[in-house]
């Protein structure tokens, strides 16, 4: 069974004039449809305003869709019986650390969400004890968050929506806020938990090399999927990919400056140590 | 005008059991027209720099000089050194408060001494180099997406005609597209206008694309400037204290490593793409 899946899903908002009266409706998500499987990693991209965090909030029952359907383990997010289970399987994250920290002790932050579901204390504590090692913040367990990096910030945010043991996370820019370490370490923590874990990762991004070892991407356009595939399927549609405001990674777009010019290389390279045994050998062949 | 710390050194809750010290002793000159970026991990200093040359805060000790003046000598006008020093924080949302973006923008000029017409003609300015358009003048500057509030936060700071503009991440959060227009606005700036910019960034893809020099923090000191191609050079120090260098620098010196003759010092794609082709047919 799919962990997820969405059926044609629309969501429409009333915007509102100065007087407070309707002045129209926009249509932020326009006719999704996606299916994923558990375990695993996918990747969203979209320029702002292209419907994606939208949707994304759509896979924890925060938003109901006006049209189409979503279903979190075959639960229909628009049953209310099962709200509690659908936000328990599909955990969010957002882009801002400081608005997801409440406690001013990193383990209390963490414990929050198993004390609120009711999970007996000693289980409580397990969980915590766990989550905390899988994202690499058991040394500041008796800190306050307030004097944490934004990276440990956020590894905290995850570690405090991993101790509701979810099966699936959806995290929304989770990495904009961070700094080159801070992204680092989250990433590989996420990876972390995709890999070992076996925690289904729904992944919105502006960074393009978080994504090279996603299973799937998908990039939103105007509030519908305008391209989907493996990384490599992807990120090797240069042009496509720019005309929606997308970047590519470095290399990526370096093999395709080079063969424009002529030069004999794959286009959907990924990584510096792909480009470079490419390029050895186009080297070798002249 | 030029802009200067002088061994400047600032202690948080000085005397407390949260004492921090963020700055140790840190000189640097931003001079005129330049377009200088500031790299570093978070808390190694960059904000508490960049509050102290707008004056926001008071140096420990050192020295902070605008114009060969001391910020902190008796009787200076801090208020007005800040028409001269603007300061873009990184959320715009936090500092957009007005009913419409041209109100919002005119706030600037108003408060530096403008009347309304004059204040309204600033403004309008600074929103068509940021490349807002008319259509938007008179809505509410929290309908806009997040690329377009951040360039009406960028115009209320442009309309009070800076010599200095000083922007702490202006293109965190912003999708390519429009990361890309901020920057290139930005270089345009500072080469129609003549002002200096300073970039805080945590890309180091967009310093080694934009700017001319490049300074480098580490716990409050600073840790290398240079050109962007000096600093990327030292790839393995920067690592080491939390930073990296763009992707293409590690291809580059890897492809050198292989015996391909590349420059190493390639810090962008374009460079790269020059220097491999180079190197192909060098060889053919």
């Amino acid at each position: 069974m799919s962990i997820i899946k969405a059926e044609n899903v629309h969501y429409e908002y009333l915007s509102y004039d100065d007087d407070g009266k309707p002045a129209g409706t926009t249509t932020a998500v326009n006719g999704v449809s996606l299916d994923v499987e558990p375990g695993q990693f996918i990747g969203i991209l979209g320029h702002n305003g292209s419907g994606k965090s939208t949707f994304a909030k759509h896979l924890n029952a925060l938003l109901m869709p006006t049209e189409g359907t979503v279903w979190v383990e075959g639960s229909d997010t628009r049953d209310e019986s099962r709200i509690w289970d659908i936000r328990q399987t599909a955990g969010m994250v957002f882009q801002n650390p400081d608005n997801q920290i409440i406690a001013s002790v990193v383990e209390e932050d963490v414990g929050f969400g198993p004390e609120n579901m009711g999970v007996p204390t000693e289980e409580i504590w397990e969980r915590v004890d766990k989550a905390l090692e899988v994202t690499g913040m058991t040394a500041y367990r008796e800190h306050s968050p307030n004097r944490l990096s934004g990276g440990q910030k956020q590894r905290v945010a995850i570690a405090g929506v991993l101790a509701m043991k979810p099966k699936c996370i959806v995290l929304d820019e989770p990495t904009a806020m961070l700094d080159p370490a801070g992204r680092k370490e989250v990433l590989n923590a996420l990876k972390a938990l995709n890999k070992e874990e076996h925690i289904t990762l729904i992944h919105i991004t502006h960074y393009m090399n978080e994504l090279t070892e996603a299973d799937r991407i998908f990039v939103m356009d105007k509030g519908k999927i305008a391209l989907f595939g493996t990384p490599r399927e992807v990120f090797g549609q240069v042009e496509k990919m720019r005309e929606l405001g997308m970047d590519v990674p470095q290399v990526t777009e370096l093999a395709y400056e080079l063969r424009k010019e002529g030069v004999d290389i794959r286009e959907d390279i990924l990584t510096a140590d792909e480009m470079v045994e490419a390029l050895c050998r186009s080297e070798q062949k002249m | 005008m030029p802009l200067r710390a002088e061994n400047v050194s600032y202690t948080y809750s000085e005397g407390t059991a949260y004492e921090m010290k963020a700055l140790n002793d840190a000189s640097l000159e931003i001079k005129d027209g330049e377009f200088l970026g500031l790299i570093g991990h978070t808390g190694s200093g960059k904000s508490t720099l960049i509050q102290l040359f707008n004056g926001l805060i008071r140096p420990s000790s050192g020295r902070v000089l605008f114009n060969g003046e001391d910020i902190w000598a008796n009787g200076y006008d801090r208020r007005k050194l800040r028409f001269h020093v603007g300061l873009v924080f990184q959320y715009p949302d936090h500092q957009l408060f007005e009913t419409t973006v041209l109100k919002d923008v005119c706030f600037g000029p108003k408060n530096k001494g403008l009347s309304d017409e004059e204040a309204k003609e600033a403004a309008i300015q600074a929103l068509k180099h940021v490349r807002v358009s008319e259509s938007y003048f008179e809505k509410s500057p929290f309908d806009l997406s997040g690329g377009q509030k951040r360039r009406v936060a960028i115009a209320g700071v442009l309309a009070m005609e800076p010599e200095v503009l000083i922007l702490d991440e202006p293109t965190a959060g912003l999708d390519p597209k429009g990361r890309d227009e901020i920057l290139d606005t930005l270089n345009e700036m500072q080469d129609t206008r003549g002002i200096s910019v300073v970039l805080v960034s945590h890309s180091m893809e967009d310093v080694a694309k934009y700017v001319d020099r490049l300074i480098v923090m580490n716990r409050g000191e600073i840790f290398c400037d240079g050109a962007p191609k000096e600093v990327f050079r030292q790839y393995k120090e920067l690592e080491q204290i939390g930073l990296s260098a763009p992707q293409i620098t590690y291809l580059m010196h890897e492809l050198k490593n292989r015996g391909m003759n590349v420059d190493e010092n390639a810090i962008t794609v374009e460079e790269a793409k020059k220097s491999v082709l180079d190197a192909l047919r060098e060889k053919r």
